[in-house]
């Protein structure tokens, strides 16, 4: 087990790639502390399996370096690297049985049978298949077949780090939340470097430790569940976390001010003029509506999801959520849009800027 | 949804019928006609019942030929599937050189038959074939209208030249199917090569494979045009396969009741063979969709 560090890293799929545009990962410096659990989170196409294939070592990058500890392993193969890593579409080898496939990897390594036999038992248990171990593998549902791709990934206790690249997609959704558990908790259990790659943000919430925001090629945040959810470092982490995404409204920020559609709003913490485009940024959940005060809001339709509502609606055009907690009712004179001041987070150029309190 | 009965869509059928009527059932037919029947020719025929069949299940010459023949389809089945597969492998997965792989390979497979059997009765030839004349300069004594091995060297060279293509093709199309992340689990895995090709490409080619193998079998096993063109049988029987001898005996001999008789029998066991593959691959694609 090793600490992973991504030196100056980018990769781009063209040769001799100097426009930005051109790499599909921007230059990046990373590190991944040994041990750790981490979600990889962003759209499709941000990088995010290029990233993981750059990690395991079946891709080199064009640029910088990868480290395993001390020693430099950008150059080495996959198999060198000692790494695990689940696929998003089952793999499985169709003509070995569920017992060989996963003592594949065990085998390949050439270990000793007894050791195997009992791992595999283990294993077996860990994603409920001891009956089947002897079953052919083919045929098998794809539910099934992705709970071998896992097992096969978690069969080695050695491994530096073990990947997963949006492995629980083609899972149906009561199965997904006991492998998640079953993940977690083997984390605990044996202490790996866990990084998965995910667009669900439910689960890279509950997966990880430490959630990582991919957008375009780069890191935009990292950091725990808690803090992408009240200081989104950049505006994408803001919109893509949460259900729905923070609300943005574009301001201009004078000290602890903020002037929004001609309506001054107070802030949290006083800021020096921000430069570029100013936003200020807030959560569906710290909005409330009011009678007077604020800004003017349109409602346009509510939607109940259950635990709370959504008010959809609009300020001067501009498409605008309202959580509404469960049994507060929705009043048709309360037209004003209010915001909970210590929740508002300010941003220039996407960036967030960091008040003074 | 409601079906409408109505029988006059049968018709819509019988053009189908009659084409294949005409095209296969009555030819048959005329076949199981001879193959009970003696003449002496003048058109006159004689009821002989199961006497040919029963001639020809003790015929040495017949089953000689067959023998023969089964041992052709052996041989290039043995070479064409793994050589197939080996060209396969190493073909390049895209790109301008797969493009010009795939046209190369498909040139044999375009050329008909008695062109093939024309082309290598020529190279082969000692005193004006390239192919013959090399070999002779290089002090190796070749010759396949004299010497039996050298007959059936060339003509399984020959067919090896032709068809090994085909295979290769289809194994190149049953690899292409195969997604990358697959790959990528084995490198994960430590698979070796060997692993690699054992438990992922071959599973995955299972199917084309199955019908390479049919394809090359029924059509090795019914070959009848290239050696005819290149050795003519010969020299002595030792290239006569079954289809030709089967047309010595018919049309050279005028012995068209025990040649019926064993074309009948011939026609039998190409179509047990092609039927036990087809249930093995059905079974196999049974075996997939659970």
């Amino acid at each position: 087990m090793a600490q992973i560090t991504l030196k100056n890293l980018a990769h781009s799929y063209k040769p001799n790639a100097t426009a930005d545009a051109d790499f599909a990962l921007k230059e990046m410096d990373h590190v991944w502390q040994d041990g750790g659990a981490y979600a990889l989170l962003g759209s499709s196409g941000c990088g995010k399996s290029t990233l993981l294939n750059i990690i395991s070592g079946l891709l080199r990058p064009s640029h910088g370096r990868v480290l395993f500890g001390d020693r430099d392993v950008t150059d080495a193969a996959t198999a060198e690297r000692n790494i695990a890593q689940v696929f998003q579409f089952p793999v499985v080898y169709d003509t070995m049985s569920v017992g060989d496939n996963l003592a594949f990897p065990l085998r390949n390594r050439g270990m000793d049978p007894g050791y195997i036999a009992t791992r595999v038992q283990q294993i077996a248990q860990m994603i409920g298949m001891e009956d089947i171990l002897k079953r052919k593998a083919r045929g098998l549902t794809a539910d099934a077949k992705q709970k071998i791709s896992l097992g096969r990934g978690m069969v080695r206790e050695d491994v530096n780090a073990i990947l997963f690249d949006e492995p629980l997609t083609v899972i149906d959704p009561h199965m997904k939340f006991e492998l998640r558990t079953q993940l977690k908790a083997l984390h605990r259990a044996f202490g790996h470097t866990m990084i998965y790659v995910t667009h669900d943000q439910t689960e890279a919430l509950t997966f990880a430790d430490k959630v990582v925001v991919m957008y375009d090629g780069r890191v935009v945040q990292m950091g725990t569940p808690e803090e992408l959810f009240d200081r989104p470092a950049h505006t994408f982490v803001g919109y893509f976390i949460g259900s729905p995404g923070m609300n943005f409204f574009d301001a201009t920020v004078q000290g602890n001010r903020a002037t929004v559609q001609g309506v001054e709003l107070p802030l949290g913490a006083s800021y020096a003029p921000p430069k570029g485009r100013v936003q200020i940024g807030i959560r569906p959940e710290f909005c409330v509506l009011a009678r007077e005060g604020g800004l003017p809001f349109t409602l346009t339709r509510i939607e109940d999801v259950g635990r709370h509502r959504i008010l959809r609606g609009t300020v001067a055009g501009q498409q605008v959520n309202v959580t509404l907690p469960e049994g507060v009712p929705v009043e048709a004179e309360a037209n004003r849009l209010l915001f909970a001041p210590e929740k508002i987070n300010v941003y220039a150029d996407d960036w967030r800027v960091q008040g003074e309190a | 949804m409601d079906k409408t009965q109505n029988n006059k869509a049968w018709f819509l059928v019988l053009p189908v019928l009659v084409l294949v009527a005409f095209s296969a059932v009555l030819p048959l037919m005329t076949v199981v006609n001879y193959s009970v029947q003696d003449t002496f020719g003048n058109n006159e025929f004689f009821w002989a019942g199961l006497d040919w069949f029963d001639e020809m299940l003790h015929s040495d010459r017949m089953w000689d030929a067959l023998g023969k023949q089964a041992l052709f389809s052996a041989i290039i089945l043995a070479i064409e599937v793994p050589l197939g597969i080996f060209v396969a492998l190493n073909m390049p997965k895209r790109g301008f050189w797969a493009s010009f792989c795939l046209v190369v390979m498909a040139l044999p497979l375009l050329i008909p038959f008695n062109v093939v059997g024309t082309i290598w009765q020529i190279f082969g030839r000692v005193d004006i074939g390239l192919l013959g004349h090399t070999l002779a300069a290089l002090g190796i004594d070749y010759n396949y209208t004299s010497d039996a091995l050298d007959a059936w060297a060339t003509l399984i060279v020959m067919d090896v030249w032709h068809w090994t293509s085909l295979v290769a093709l289809l194994a190149y199309a049953g690899l292409q199917s195969i997604p990358e992340a697959y790959y990528q689990a084995a490198k994960i895995d430590q698979a070796s090569r060997w692993a690699v090709f054992r438990y992922i490409e071959l599973p995955k080619m299972q199917g084309v494979l199955l019908i390479a193998v049919l394809l090359r079998f029924m059509d090795s096993f019914m070959i009848y045009t290239e050696p005819f063109v290149v050795t003519g049988g010969g020299p002595g029987n030792a290239t006569t396969f079954l289809s030709i001898d089967l047309v010595k005996m018919a049309i050279g001999q005028f012995d068209l009741g025990p040649a019926a008789a064993f074309s009948l029998m011939y026609f039998l066991v190409i179509l047990l063979i092609s039927w036990v593959f087809y249930t093995v691959m059905t079974n196999l694609d049974k075996a997939e969709g659970k």
